[in-house]
């Protein structure tokens, strides 16, 4: 058996090493290893607690909104408060907005440049996608940069700005959109429309949310000539389908009301029970204590620990590892085409990627019906008073899955405050039993060292992993 | 100009900032303008021993590159040990990294408030992380590099500050050092490049009328001006957020939450609650730059005083209730 060491890992957000042993080229066991630690949850004691707001989005560039939802949820739970609808359809399309540019910077920016990778130099793929794909010179980004940016003009409108917005508040939302501003969205959508429907779907949205199995979904992309399709043809030839596969237990804490909060596990869907969550430090370089409920987590490092590999925590429900998602979200919600996936081989690259261009094809639709309900002169923001002592929890989805927030407040000051991010569930580290995270599992017996393709590689990214979330 | 990237104690999000940049692709904009990335974190294929060997070379004096652009805080915790953040497959601190590859680029730039003055990540109370800027700690000189840092081009470290960076005041300070060098006359004394900071968010404020006027939002979503209540400190915050629009028509002011002057050393902490103005005997503490404090209080009870009824009406609602009038010809209402 050998080790080797895989880092750093370009094109995930944040830094991350991987280290994996090796017998006959192929990975016995690995460890996740998130190398940089950086303390939010300290920074916020103390303070004022709607001082979270602007402290909290600055945890990560690129779900900087899932985590200002997150913290608004929580100190609307301490306070009682119950946003306006204006205030909920708001916040609905802030955070779709962010969701949906981070499963196309993910896509075309993060996960499809290693398949320009001149390691699959001679597959009948390999020149169309390496044109298309590759880092930094690729003609497609000159297609999406601009797609991109023009969604999240959206952000002008709604939020001010992305990333590191204050809009979103316990209450609702600090921008009360105009008549006007409302037919500028709905335009703002379809030209983003337009290009998922030429560009990456080749398709309409509706004819994609529509897909029902994955032989349907191969079927239809068939010769089809855009980008999705594409990813399909070369993930099919690798077997990407069949690869990448953890425990398939899924957990989601809900997204825009469409989609239910729940877990997933051999065909089981059962309702969430936040209070079942807790975090265990064993392996991380944090004091080691039993495993806590975030509610009454603490963070105190440890930098010496000689057990330790990593600055994650583990979470786990109900005492095991989950993985979390728009994979999980979708089936979760009981979207026949990601169930279909699931059932034939799991979870995998392949399901993970379908699951999240999907939410495109699902979400864009809703957006436009919630701008329609925007009612332009009622009230976006209710308020309310900030008690002297309470506690709160937050639970959103960011783009990469479940996000959660917990906090207290003793003598109108926050007293604690944790966070469990997407990466932290996905990325997590073994616990005091020993039970390995969902990527920990998913890397098991792929091919890896001297020689190998880059499946690594693939595996590591169809989770979109966002390291500074998880070391928040 | 070939550019090196590195990220540490950060969020990313300046990157994910940039990559807004418009109207241009932003790839295809700095091509045009003879910018490359040898790589970046984000954006680059090099993944593991390939991206290393990369650095290694750059560190080594072997490959040649122009400018290092470093997003994040450097860690220097625990004990000075740069273990709170050691760069994935190099086992080395990131601080040594950067410390490295300063000594060989021709410009040095930090995007981004963290990276420029330490951020969010020197602000935990006691600072365990040891966090810092570049050049600066806060508002004091030094930093990882330390105060007598000079490029080969002879300029300190160029803090393209912000929380986040606009894309426009990366991809312009960029593209100005590729077209004609960057000069000390170019920053100002935060090593801020001039060309977005010279001038102040209140500038193009779309709230100046209330700010006229005083005419004061009281709560959250309201029009009013947000300095007198809700802590807006646009009027001292050196950007240009309301002259140059964020992802299209937005700034902070735009989107209805106050500027808490995220391209200022130590704005993260900056003593009272981010959303909350502090008064002294009803008086704002942070008045306007350059504004003597009388003439201040003087003006604002007068322009108080004379608020028209439409501007105080709208100032405490979140959508207008009236409208400007109408005047029409021959003197009529």
């Amino acid at each position: 058996m050998t080790r080797i060491v895989v880092g750093p890992f370009n094109r995930v957000e944040g830094d991350l090493e991987v280290s994996l042993d090796l017998a006959d080229g192929r990975v016995q066991a690995a460890y996740v290893n998130s190398p940089l630690f950086r303390g939010f949850e300290q920074i916020m004691i103390g303070r004022a607690p709607l001082d979270a707001l602007a402290i909290v989005p600055r945890i990560c560039g690129i779900c900087s909104v899932a985590q200002s939802a997150a913290a608004a949820s929580a100190l609307a739970d301490a306070m009682g408060l119950v946003p306006t609808p204006n205030g909920v359809l708001a916040r609905h399309l802030i955070q779709a907005t962010e969701n949906l540019a981070d499963h196309l910077t993910h896509f075309y920016l993060f996960f499809m440049p290693d398949f320009a990778r001149p390691a699959y130099a001679g597959r009948p793929w390999h020149d169309a996608v390496a044109r298309r794909f590759a880092a930094l010179r690729g003609e497609a980004a000159a297609d999406v940069l601009p797609a991109r940016a023009g969604f999240l003009k959206l952000m002008g409108f709604l939020a001010g700005r992305w990333p590191h917005t204050l809009a979103i508040q316990p209450g609702g939302s600090t921008r009360a959109i105009t008549a006007g501003e409302r037919i500028r969205l709905l335009a703002q959508l379809r030209e983003f429309r337009s290009f998922l429907e030429k560009r990456l779907f080749g398709d309409a949205l509706d004819n994609v949310a529509q897909l029902t199995g994955k032989a349907q979904l191969l079927a239809w992309a068939d010769g089809r000539s855009a980008d999705f399709p594409a990813f399909l043809a070369a993930a099919g030839d690798l077997g990407l389908d069949k690869l990448g596969r953890a425990s398939d237990a899924f957990l989601s804490h809900g997204a825009y009301g469409i989609f239910p909060a729940g877990t997933w596990q051999a065909g089981q869907a059962a309702a969430f029970d936040p209070l079942a969550v807790d975090e265990d430090t064993t392996r991380a370089w944090l004091a080691e204590g039993r495993p806590r409920h975030p509610a009454q987590g603490e963070t105190i490092v440890d930098a010496n620990k000689a057990t330790a590999y990593t600055w994650c925590k583990a979470p786990r429900y109900a005492g095991q590892a989950y993985e979390v998602g728009a994979l999980a979200r979708q089936v979760i919600a009981g979207h026949p085409l990601l169930l279909d996936f699931v059932a034939r081989d799991g979870a995998s690259v392949m399901a993970r990627v379908v699951a999240r261009l999907l939410e495109l094809a699902l979400i864009v639709p809703e957006m436009e019906r919630w701008v329609h309900a925007l009612q332009p002169g009622e009230a976006f923001c209710a308020h309310g008073e900030m008690p002297d002592e309470a506690s709160g929890t937050g639970l959103v989805e960011a783009a990469r899955g479940s996000l959660g927030h917990w906090l207290s407040i003793r003598r109108g000051r926050i007293e604690r405050y944790q966070i469990i991010a997407p990466t932290t569930w996905n990325f997590s580290p073994r616990d005091s039993k020993d039970r390995p995270g969902p990527l920990e599992q998913a890397l098991v017996g792929l091919p890896a060292g001297d020689g190998a393709l880059p499946t690594v590689q693939h595996v590591v990214r169809s989770f979109d992993p966002c390291m500074v979330c998880t070391v928040h | 100009m070939k550019v090196l990237w590195l990220q540490s104690g950060g969020c990313g999000g300046c990157t994910q900032s940039m990559l807004c940049s418009d109207p241009r692709p932003l790839f295809d904009e700095l091509r045009d303008a003879g910018i490359e990335f040898l790589w970046h974190p984000a954006l680059s294929l090099e993944s593991g021993e390939e991206a290393l060997a990369v650095l290694e070379d750059c560190a080594e004096g072997r490959l040649a590159f122009d400018a290092l652009c470093v997003e994040g805080a450097m860690l220097r915790g625990p004990n000075g040990t740069g273990k709170f953040h050691l760069m994935a497959g190099s086992g080395r601190p990131l601080t040594e990294w950067v410390e490295r590859l300063a000594q060989r680029a021709k410009w040095v730039f930090a995007i981004g408030s963290c990276t420029a003055y330490g951020g969010f990540s020197a602000n935990t109370p006691g600072n365990p992380l040891e966090a810092c800027g570049l050049q600066f700690d806060e508002q004091t000189p030094g930093g990882l590099l330390g105060a007598g840092f000079r490029s080969p081009e002879g300029l300190p470290v160029v803090n393209i500050a912000g929380c986040p960076t606009h894309p426009g005041w990366v991809v312009d300070t960029l593209e100005k050092a590729a077209l004609e060098g960057l000069k000390p006359e170019d920053l100002d004394e935060f090593g801020r490049p001039l060309l977005y900071a010279g001038g102040l968010v209140h500038h193009g404020c779309a709230r100046n009328e209330y700010y006229e006027f005083k005419a004061s939002a009281e709560k959250q979503s309201d029009l009013g001006c947000l300095m007198e209540n809700l802590g807006c400190k646009g009027t001292q915050a050196h950007a240009d957020c309301n002259i140059r629009p964020w992802n299209g028509s937005g700034s902070c002011l735009r989107g209805g939450f106050a500027c808490i002057a995220c391209t200022e050393p130590g704005f993260e902490s900056p003593g009272h609650a981010f959303q909350e103005t502090p008064k002294l005997a009803g008086i704002p503490i942070g008045l306007p730059t350059d504004m003597p404090k009388a003439w201040f209080v003087a003006l604002a009870a007068l322009s108080k005083s004379a608020t028209p009824k439409r501007v105080r009406n709208n100032a405490v609602v979140d959508h207008p209730v009236i409208l400007p009038a109408i005047r029409k010809k021959g003197g009529g209402k």
